[in-house]
């Protein structure tokens, strides 16, 4: 009744249209330029499965530290570090930095020097000036790649150490298993231990 | 150690150096070569592009290099480089390293043939051919690959298969 606006006035957005741009920052809603992950991507998402794309026309100077894995399609000047995730160069995809990652794989170019926990891969037709510091390193034909490779064996990861009961030295004179003083002594060191 | 590859980055060369413990530098000289000559002739006298060259493919800390495996890459060089290049190589290695290096014996120079080289293990080397030809800059004979390697401590010569001279060339 009050303030009823005449239905002529109301048009309807057809839905199919999408907001553009500006609409959409105007709104808050958050961009992205990712490439595997829409924006109605639920939080439960793992984060295994997200990654990043920095797009062919973008180009980048300073530092990307990312927890997701990420392709570079773009250029990048400055550092890049993913310590945990997969860096992908992709074929048009320029990186003049250096380069920390789990493992990476290269289409493009990389000018820096590249460490990698687990492994580095670098595809024919793609070019690689500096050095490697990698645990494996796979080199197709075709590929270009100018410095020292270091292979660093990852280091091997020990189960927790059981705590085996120590076996009591046996019984001096100097200091007597009974002694106060030993047994503490041995407790204390359990403690360290854990 | 570290072993420096002048033949471009290989698979199987990387995976044996490395696979020894040993360090290894990889670069594709001749690619280097054809970046700074671009559409210039390299077998003109052309000092500027010669520092250059020198600088991107062999610029190293004096005695750095424990061996080196140049494969048939000296073949290429033009000999106004080539003698500056096998210079550098003796600097930057280590007393007694040793160097391989192999030289087509083919008189043709136009239709050398292109390979890929590899270590396939600790006995043999394998070639891979890439396919077409290579002009080479000259051709040598046991007297000149002599003269070429005068100032190391020895050269030995071991004609090879697929008319392949291999010249193990010690510091």
């Amino acid at each position: 009744m009050w303030n009823r606006r005449k239905e002529e006035d109301f048009v309807p957005k057809p839905a199919s249209v999408p907001p553009t741009q500006s609409q959409l920052s105007q709104e808050g809603i958050p961009m992205s330029t990712l490439s595997g992950r829409t924006l109605d991507s639920t939080p439960q998402q793992s984060a295994s499965s997200r990654s990043a794309n920095i797009g062919k026309s973008v180009t980048i100077k300073g530092q990307i530290f990312s927890r997701e894995d990420l392709t570079i399609d773009g250029e990048v000047e400055g550092t890049v570090e993913l310590q945990e995730n997969r860096l992908t160069v992709g074929p048009n995809g320029k990186v003049l930095a250096g380069v920390k990652a789990r493992e990476i794989v290269v289409f493009g170019t990389i000018h820096g020097n590249v460490e990698t926990t687990d492994k580095i891969d670098i595809r024919k037709d793609a070019k690689l000036v500096g050095d490697i510091k990698t645990a494996r390193i796979v080199i197709e034909d075709g590929a270009y790649f100018k410095g020292n490779i270091d292979i660093i064996k990852p280091e091997v990861v020990r189960p927790a150490a059981v705590t085996a009961p120590k076996v009591q030295p046996a019984p001096s004179v100097s200091a007597p298993a009974s002694s106060p003083q030993v047994t503490a002594a041995a407790a204390g060191a359990n403690d360290v231990k854990r | 150690m570290s072993i420096l590859d002048l033949a471009g980055a290989n698979q199987g060369t990387v995976t044996f150096i490395t696979g020894l413990g040993h360090r290894i530098y990889s670069d594709d000289i001749l690619r280097t070569l054809e970046a700074v000559y671009g559409s210039d002739d390299v077998s003109v006298y052309d000092p500027p592009h010669m520092a250059q060259f020198l600088e991107q493919s062999l610029e190293f800390p004096d005695q750095h290099f424990d061996g080196a495996l140049v494969w048939d890459t000296l073949q290429f060089l033009p000999p106004q480089i080539l003698q500056v290049a096998v210079d550098r190589l003796h600097r930057i290695l280590k007393p007694n390293a040793c160097m391989l290096a192999l030289f087509h014996a083919e008189e043709n120079l136009e239709a050398v043939p292109a390979y890929s080289y590899r270590i396939a293990n600790a006995r043999s080397i394998q070639l891979t051919s890439r396919g077409g030809t290579r002009k080479a800059a000259q051709h040598f004979n046991n007297r000149n690959l002599e003269k070429l390697f005068q100032d190391f401590g020895s050269v030995k010569f071991f004609l090879t298969r697929d008319h392949l001279r291999e010249v193990i060339v010690r510091r």
